[in-house]
């Protein structure tokens, strides 16, 4: 199934003001895997982020959701294949209450109303929120919104996931039941984060941004070993990778 | 101790008001035949209600006093808390104080008296003004409070009220908790740096509003893009089946006749007539 991969080539993009958000990423991501996009604060992971469903056009170079370019034209199916979480579910919350919001996305892909139900639940099962239905998004937690944000994505049956900062935010409890049930997920996941812990548990693979490039691409282990590269792109080892800070000793 | 600076006490009240809206969504999710009514009926009534008030002429006092009747059966009859709706209205009576509070000296013609003092036409109409504020006040938050905010904009997008309209009012709800908070964000960082000095003033207030401008116009734009993510293209799909049956029906039916009757006939004098006919 060639719709579930990601590829891109050569993307530049600028910022009308004249930043560069992006200076030629190139990488191709295939079915089912799942990749951490790692990088400093204003290193273009959210910018990257937005050019996986046309929210942003590049100003130079293609991107590519499985048989389709990213153009005005395929924007609804690619839309439909990727599906975004973004940073604060506060934006994308919006309905009254939360089943109108999980609903929200597969009522405008006109699907029956008994199936728009149907989906709804499952997808709020999925992420463990069904009592939630009834709430309006804005009485919820930080760690609620964050799962009814996922059911919102969920219920469009995305073949791509995509995430920018699943575990800002969040307690480490609930930090942790994300980790659980991202990795009970078989989508093809692109997951943007700081927390290089949570990208050990959920990804194999590892995209390191920095100042609009690729700087490094491969297994995740390996990367975070590399300290040289680690600091050249302004990040830190991992937290478990570090030595203990109470007796000094390192547990890998 | 020193007390804490004015502005971080009246933060606290606007918080404190905002999580009230909140509690009226609470109270609509009560089980009253009145909750369970369809949207429209509620509206339908409350609207012939308010129009029914506004429409007498602006002396008009004791033919106000019997539609008192329909706030209080809705509040007796929904549960909810009087004492609550009583303050909410006390939060908006201000604004009436002052629409009226210079037909006393602008219309001083005597209109009656009372004992060996003269009324004059600006105070009556003055009370009168006031009697009808607390009237429709009343009467559109208990609608609230039975309906809820969002149900209510259902309502009237069912009334065929105009789409964007509805949808203007449901997002103005849904992030009015949110830029609310925002601001308190930034007037309690202010208020923690100015100690017992004045702040710069007026200035830091100037360029808060600047900056909650230019965020709410940056989440806008986020929010956007996050229903065309989804599938958005200018129509708001909502899921949510109402039914219009013989409850409703009933409903209306009950009020609407009452206020025309209310309206036509001013029922305390009538009343009066018939006791004082009775005992002379």
């Amino acid at each position: 199934m060639s719709h579930h991969t990601i590829e891109a080539k050569d993307l530049h993009f600028v910022y009308p003001d004249g930043t560069v958000g992006l200076d030629g990423v190139s990488f191709h991501i295939g079915h089912g895997e799942s990749v951490a996009l790692v990088g400093a604060n204003g290193a273009g992971k959210s910018t990257l982020l937005m050019h996986l469903n046309g929210c942003l056009a590049a100003t130079q170079g293609a991107m590519r959701i499985g048989d389709y370019p990213v153009t005005a034209k395929n924007l609804k199916a690619v839309r439909r294949t990727v599906g975004m979480v973004f940073q604060d579910p506060d934006d994308q919350l919006f309905m009254p209450t939360v089943f109108d919001d999980v609903a929200f996305g597969p009522l405008n892909l006109g699907l029956p109303e008994a199936e728009v139900e149907l989906k709804v639940m499952q997808a709020l099962e999925t992420v463990g929120a069904t009592h939630l239905r009834k709430r309006p998004p804005y009485k919820l937690s930080g760690g609620e919104k964050r799962s009814v944000a996922i059911a919102a994505v969920l219920s469009m049956s995305p073949d791509i996931l995509v995430m920018d900062e699943p575990s800002a935010n969040l307690d480490p409890r609930s930090r942790r039941r994300l980790i659980q049930l991202l990795k009970t997920f078989e989508h093809t996941k692109i997951i943007a984060t700081h927390d290089l812990d949570l990208a050990m548990e959920l990804c194999r693979r590892t995209i390191v941004l920095h100042r609009g490039r690729v700087t490094a691409d491969g297994p995740t282990d390996e990367i975070f070993q590399n300290e040289t590269l680690l600091a050249d792109s302004g990040l830190e080892k991992p937290l478990s990778m570090q030595s203990c800070p109470r007796c000094g000793q390192s547990c890998r | 101790m020193t007390p804490p600076p004015g502005g971080a006490r009246r933060m606290f009240k606007i918080d404190q008001n905002l999580f009230d809206i909140g509690r009226m969504d609470t109270l609509a999710t009560g089980g009253t035949p009145l909750h369970r009514l369809d949207p429209r009926a509620k509206l339908i009534t409350t609207l012939a209600f308010i129009v029914a008030v506004v429409s007498f002429d602006k002396y008009t006092l004791s033919a106000l006093i019997p539609f008192f009747v329909f706030p209080l059966v809705m509040i007796a009859g929904g549960g909810l808390p009087f004492a609550y709706l009583l303050r909410k209205v006390l939060v908006v009576a201000p604004f009436a104080l002052f629409v009226g509070a210079f037909n006393p000296l602008l219309d001083r013609e005597i209109l009656f008296r009372l004992g060996g003092l003269g009324i004059s036409g600006g105070w009556v109409s003055y009370l009168s003004i006031l009697i009808r504020f607390g009237l429709t006040v009343t009467a559109a938050l208990t609608l609230i409070a039975l309906t809820g905010f969002n149900t209510v904009c259902l309502g009237l997008e069912k009334l065929a009220v105009p789409r964007p309209f509805v949808i203007q009012l449901l997002f103005l709800y849904r992030y009015i908790f949110v830029l609310t908070d925002e601001a308190a964000r930034l007037v309690r960082a202010r208020s923690l740096r100015v100690f017992e000095a004045s702040g710069l003033g007026f200035k830091p207030f100037v360029s808060m509003v600047g900056h909650l401008l230019l965020r709410t116009l940056d989440r806008a734009q986020r929010v956007h893009l996050a229903m065309r993510c989804r599938g958005f293209e200018g129509q708001m799909p909502v899921l949510r089946p109402t039914h219009f049956g013989l409850p409703e029906v009933r409903h209306i039916a009950l009020w609407v006749p009452l206020f025309v009757l209310m309206r036509v006939y001013n029922l305390p004098i009538k009343l009066g007539l018939w006791i004082t006919g009775f005992f002379a």
